[in-house]
């Protein structure tokens, strides 16, 4: 029987391994989305495991609802960079500083 | 070690692979190809956890579709491969102190002692016949059904606003659009010129005609 920890450790794991991501890959905002992708991923999956632990399907539901998310999100971020790209011919994240923020 | 752990150890240790990769290659398509990697051995966990509709889910449209406008995006872009990892270095140990904190912080609360088997008990395990398709349809339909139809509208919302992102106007010499405002309001006698001619028979056919009588 796999214990709830070990669900609930992977899933940290992977949030770990993307938020690391997201700290390296300052050149490329593709991976930047990507690693956003995982982070996503694993917090689903804490979901699910809570949801086969406590017999509720209530956490799949949420996880169905994250993933609509996820999805619009990808799909708007990756137009968004498509802009980005036609105008200033690069994503490197350090030549988009021009709102100062 | 049962059969069943070791088949969570193996689809953990792929996707953990699979996720270092995704973040420490070079090139954009092979992070991609690595996520999807990851993103398959976990859609096995979640089968494993018995969440079956999601895990299929999670393949076909994550695999089948995100990843895929991931990859055309990727491909779509001219990138210069060569400054992609400039600086990876100099932010490694900043960034594996922060994950590492991170996963320090998570493991103390959600470690064996808080949520081992000893604590949780064994979860319920559903009979052969049962359906999860059907388990989550039912309160997603009825008690969540609000929440669904904003999820539809999120999707439209999503369709709309990456259509209106990446639309583009190219001058005339370049294409032809239809403009169908001034196609409404043209006249008839816009396109239609009535010219008087005079009537006059072309002599050469007819002769033609009657000599082929």
């Amino acid at each position: 029987m796999i214990a709830l920890s070990d669900y609930l450790i992977f899933g940290a794991v992977l949030f770990m391994i993307s938020m690391a991501g997201i700290f390296l890959n300052r050149k490329n905002v593709i991976v930047l989305l990507m690693a956003i992708e995982l982070l996503l991923l694993a917090v689903n999956t804490n979901l699910v495991a809570f949801s086969h632990y406590l017999n509720d399907v209530t956490g799949q539901i949420f996880v169905f609802f994250i993933l609509t998310v996820a999805a619009a999100e990808a799909a708007i971020g990756l137009a968004i960079i498509v802009l980005v790209f036609r105008n200033r011919k690069s994503i490197n994240v350090d030549d988009l500083g021009s709102l100062k923020g | 070690m049962t059969f069943e752990q070791f088949i969570f150890y193996l689809l953990a240790t792929i996707a953990t692979v699979a996720g270092l990769m995704m973040i420490s290659v070079k090139n954009p398509v092979k992070a991609a190809l690595w996520l999807v990697l990851a993103f398959i051995s976990t859609a096995g966990i979640w089968i494993m956890a018995q969440a079956e509709f999601l895990g299929l889910v999670l393949i076909l449209v994550y695999v089948g579709a995100v990843m895929v406008l991931f990859l055309f995006v990727v491909m779509m872009l001219d990138i210069n491969m060569a400054i992609l990892k400039e600086g990876f270095t100099k932010y490694l140990p900043l960034g594996a102190m922060a994950a590492i904190a991170i996963f320090a912080l998570m493991y103390m609360v959600l470690g064996p002692e808080h949520f081992g088997l000893e604590v949780t008990g064994n979860p319920v395990i559903q009979p052969a016949d049962y359906s999860n398709t059907v388990a989550l349809a039912v309160p997603l339909y009825t008690q969540h059904a609000y929440a669904f139809v904003l999820a539809a509208v999120l999707l439209l919302l999503g369709i709309v606003a990456a259509i209106a992102l990446t639309l583009r106007r190219r001058s005339t010499t370049e294409v032809l659009y239809q403009d169908i405002d001034k196609q409404n309001k043209t006249l008839a006698v816009d396109r239609f010129r009535m010219v008087k001619m005079e009537a006059v028979v072309e002599k050469d056919i007819v002769t033609k005609e009657e000599d082929d009588k």
